[in-house]
């Protein structure tokens, strides 16, 4: 008896030096519904144009308006990603590990890991095309990983520092249809809604149901759900838009929110792969 | 490394050796645990920089504790401030279009060259009294000191660079003897890091030490009777009547957008519109502040204006009439400007000249380190 009270002290101080020790420093959930647990999703944003995979630059499209184009660099931020369970509970990432930026360019920005989940059968998940206001807004330690604002010196980056916003999305390419002097097209869509003027809001939630399939979290069992994103969408949707009519979209209100209203409803269901390793 | 502890642990209890297995391990997490912390506080020891704000200012609106100064980052901001690694091109710095003698803004130039000879926008501000500006440009479109220096650096014709390249060059700078960036940073911040948020704390620690109170005008408001002469007295009454309402306070601006009615050139630059998109807001551009007026002529958003009695006499009778045409510019009886006599214009640049600060023009603290990356 007394080698077991011995027994259990020491292992109760070990196990307090051990978290003690501990310098990572978990991101605490602000869900009051699911805890974090130790399971691990992968998603995978693949980008498409209709029913054709999407290529930069080498293949030709057509969009809603009959329109040829190219696309060059395609790039948007996916945030807030919240997932829900099939007793209805739902697990938001924690905020600081829940910001990614998926490039068209970049094979391993299109795979997004998401760790830490309660184990169980996910049936649908929730994030937002875009960068919060909050997160718009706050200070530069808050500006890390994909959003670090210091640009891109390929694509330019994801940041206008002149109005300190986000670019949601950003679609480049060409089109013999584009009237500037290098037939390109530019659409840079942004805006949070303003700091201390009220801007258009282009923040877009999407939530996908995965349609009775279920993405299983459990020990040794990591799914990969892919989900689709059609370029198409940019063009077609509540109001469609033309390369010829505006082969640059950045700063006007209400063509940016256009398409952001188009682009909102650009994301599908693939596929839920179970158990897929992960690096 | 748990789970190796575990295992560790239910191989000893079969082999008996349970306690001196646990007990050593016990005492290697503990004694693990701390070295650990004393090399963390010991290897980095930045010197804390006092920072006064002058008494008859308002408190500062920077968030001091956030980016606490020393002497260290604002040495490393001072250097990256005057480096012209910050552009594409390797020839601009910040203190290109910011020179110390002339209150860091750009003395005589309407506009300042870029990389390529490109001619930039607007008129390039002072850079003084920034811990006290809640927002920032003519436009506005930053709100935050430490999300200025993005601006500059990524314009294509200003620095046309992106920070992230410039963070690849600063790390790659070959000649360490000129500038050792890596090592600069490891004194302000604990590593040798290189990364966007260290580069703009350093260069906004840099920018807040760039404090300019010292003017006659302070010195008059600390007490003393003399620091100013009759005619400028004369000067600041009827300019606190007619000017400060938007020249307002210590720092001499309510940090406002205002149309004062210069009539638009031929670029059309449409001001604050650009950033709200709002109707309500073309033409407007941010009222500046007056400290040094005297040293960063040219005036007014594009520096239109070469002396202070051209910015007078646009005032008294001048002012354009535009939809958005700041309401205190139109007079009860209809005519725009503010009525000033010759007189009275006279005095009121007598007393602005009163708020150039010589001293700030020559603090050796903030002139130029005379190293970079090149």
């Amino acid at each position: 008896m007394k080698k077991l009270i011995y027994l259990s002290l020491l292992t109760l101080i070990s196990a307090i030096s051990i978290v003690a020790c501990n310098d990572d420093t978990k991101d605490v959930t602000d869900n009051p519904d699911l805890v974090a647990g130790t399971g691990k999703m992968t998603l995978k944003f693949d980008n498409v144009s209709g029913n054709q995979d999407l290529k930069l630059d080498s293949t030709k499209y057509t969009n809603s308006s009959g329109e040829d184009f190219t696309v060059s660099t395609l790039n948007y931020f996916i945030s807030n990603i919240k997932l829900t369970r099939d007793d209805g509970k739902t697990y938001t990432i924690p905020q600081d590990s829940s910001y990614f930026l998926i490039r068209e360019s970049d094979p391993k920005s299109q795979i997004v890991t998401l760790k830490q989940l309660p184990e169980g059968n996910y049936t649908g998940i929730e994030y937002i095309i875009g960068v919060d206001s909050l997160r718009s807004v706050s200070g530069i330690d808050k500006r890390v990983g994909a959003l670090d604002p210091s640009g891109d010196p390929e694509d330019g980056g994801m940041y206008w520092a002149w109005s300190s916003g986000y670019i949601f999305l950003k679609l480049e390419g060409v089109s013999s249809k584009a009237g500037s002097a290098n037939n390109k097209f530019y659409y840079h869509i942004g805006f949070f809604g303003g700091y201390d003027s009220k801007t258009v809001n282009n923040i877009k939630t999407v939530k996908l149901d995965f349609a009775g399939n279920k993405a299983i979290v459990a020990a040794g069992n990591v799914p990969q759900v892919r989900l689709v994103g059609d370029v198409q969408k940019v063009f077609s949707g509540p109001v469609p838009i033309s390369i010829e009519k505006n082969p640059s979209i950045m700063f006007d209100f209400t063509l940016s929110s256009n398409a952001a209203n188009n682009y909102k409803s650009m994301f599908s269901l693939g596929e839920i792969t179970q158990n897929i390793a992960v690096q | 490394m748990e789970s190796i502890i575990l295992k560790v642990l239910r191989f000893s209890v079969h082999t008996r050796t349970f306690h001196q297995v646990l007990t050593s391990i016990l005492l290697l997490l503990l004694f693990g645990c701390q070295t650990k912390e004393n090399t963390k506080t010991e290897a980095w020891k930045p010197t804390p920089l006092k920072w006064t704000k002058p008494t008859n200012f308002p408190d500062p609106v920077y968030n001091l504790s956030k980016n606490p100064l020393t002497e260290e980052g604002v040495a490393l901001g001072k250097t990256l401030f005057y480096d012209q690694v910050l552009s594409k091109t390797n020839q601009i710095s910040c203190a290109s279009c910011h020179l110390q003698k002339a209150a860091f803004s750009h003395q005589g130039q309407s506009f300042s060259l870029g990389i390529h000879g490109q001619l930039s926008k607007r008129n390039s501000p002072a850079i003084q009294n920034m811990a006290w500006n809640p927002v920032f440009f003519w436009d506005g479109g930053v709100h935050d000191l430490d999300f200025v220096p993005f601006n500059p650096v990524q314009n294509p014709v200003e620095m046309g660079e992106n920070v992230s390249n410039v963070i690849e060059k600063i790390k790659k700078v070959s000649d360490k003897k000129v500038v050792n960036y890596p090592k600069m940073f490891k004194a302000a911040f604990g590593t040798g890091e290189i990364n966007s948020i260290r580069m703009m704390k350093a260069l906004s620690q840099f920018m807040v030490t760039m404090v300019s109170a010292d003017s006659p005008y302070d010195q008059y408001v600390a007490g003393n009777d003399n620091a100013l002469r009759s005619e400028q007295k004369e000067g600041l009454t009827i300019f606190k009547k007619n000017c400060a309402s938007c020249h307002a306070g210590e720092l001499f601006t309510n940090y406002s957008f205002k149309n004062n009615g210069l009539a638009p050139l031929k670029a059309n630059d449409t001001g604050r519109f650009d950033v709200t998109r709002l109707d309500k807001d073309k033409y407007k551009f941010k009222v500046p502040g007056l400290r040094n007026i005297g040293f960063t002529a040219p005036y007014m958003h594009d520096g239109r204006f070469k002396t202070l009695e051209e910015v007078l006499d646009h005032y008294s009778g001048n002012v354009i009439k535009s939809e958005t045409l700041d309401p205190i510019l139109i007079q009860e009886n209809g005519e725009t400007g503010i009525n000033l006599s010759k007189e009275e214009k006279k005095k009121v640049i007598t007393f602005l000249k009163s708020l150039d600060d010589q001293k700030f023009l020559e603090n050796p603290t903030l002139a130029s380190p005379k190293v970079s990356a090149f």
